[in-house]
């Protein structure tokens, strides 16, 4: 894959995530596949609302269609949001290392903090 | 580290970055990390390899900040940026432009102490959502095997703090 596909897609995928209906509905799917109807309950939205929001997942890979013709269950698709998860991963152990230098350099300052309070007085 | 201490990345909106970690410190301890140059040298390192070679902070507001970093190989990187809130020992805004990226974002850090811990948030947030995808793939530092278990800390993580601006499905 092109450095350019992969962007466009992550994008994509950052982008279906954003919305807190689309997330919740991905929550549901985490536990197995739903319909349309399934899927709306729910939220106050009408069904149509649903699909767009459906739509929205599709198009960025996060869920795709199941089987069965007439209730048309979706279900999630694991590749995409393990890649997205991947990079929010990765961006973390980034500053997990940063901040674990901090924790040391932190329990340094206590002590010199100590110190200097000790000898004040 | 304990789980209640490890750093949480989250992306509330399309067009921001919360990191939240939990430091057993006072926070005008943990304040002063962040804004001496003698302390930031010592930790805002990145991967192995990278030193800090320039460290010029800001101490209050409309002060200009330039950090620049170095790799053992040669590489370079720098940001910078303009302060515009800055109030010991709680709460630093500040503009960032990192090199390399076409506009700039708004950093606010957070610092809240309790029973002696301090907690650190940090958002930044990004002109566009490309811009924010792009710090996301930048900051890496090695592979990590997909897991499956993040999931659920994403998008609950994710839903504390709601973002109008995606609320739609467009």
């Amino acid at each position: 894959m092109t450095q350019a596909n992969q962007t466009g897609r992550l994008n994509a995928i950052f982008a279906a995530l954003a919305d807190p209906t689309r997330r919740a509905i991905l929550a549901r799917l985490a536990r197995g596949e739903a319909g349309v109807l399934e899927l709306a309950k729910p939220f106050s939205m009408s069904q149509p609302a649903i699909s767009k929001h459906l739509r929205v997942l599709e198009s960025a890979g996060l869920i795709s269609r199941g089987r069965d013709r007439q209730r048309r269950p979706r279900r999630l698709s694991a590749q995409p949001l393990a890649e997205a998860t991947n990079w929010l991963e990765r961006y973390r152990e980034f500053w997990e290392g940063n901040f674990q230098r901090l924790d040391a350099l932190l329990d340094e300052m206590k002590i010199q903090q100590k110190n200097r309070r000790r000898s004040k007085r | 580290m304990t789980e209640a201490m490890g750093l949480k990345v989250t992306t509330p909106g399309d067009r921001e970055i919360v990191l939240t970690r939990v430091f057993n410190a006072p926070r005008h301890l943990v304040f002063e990390a962040f804004t001496r140059p003698e302390y930031l040298k010592r930790w805002l390192l990145g991967p192995p390899g990278w030193e800090m070679v320039v460290c010029d902070v800001a101490a209050k507001v409309g002060d200009r900040y330039r950090y620049e970093w170095r790799h053992t190989d040669g590489k370079q990187f720098g940001t910078g940026g303009v302060c515009r809130e800055f109030a010991r020992p709680g709460r630093i805004v500040c503009t960032e432009l990192m090199d390399g990226y076409p506009t700039e974002s708004l950093v606010t850090t957070v610092l809240v102490e309790e029973n002696g811990k301090t907690t650190l948030t940090t958002t930044s947030l990004f002109e566009s959502r490309e811009i924010r995808d792009m710090v996301i793939k930048t900051g890496m530092a090695r592979g990590v095997e997909a897991s499956y278990n993040r999931l659920e800390d994403l998008l609950t993580a994710g839903g504390v703090q709601e973002n109008s601006q995606g609320a739609s499905a467009s």
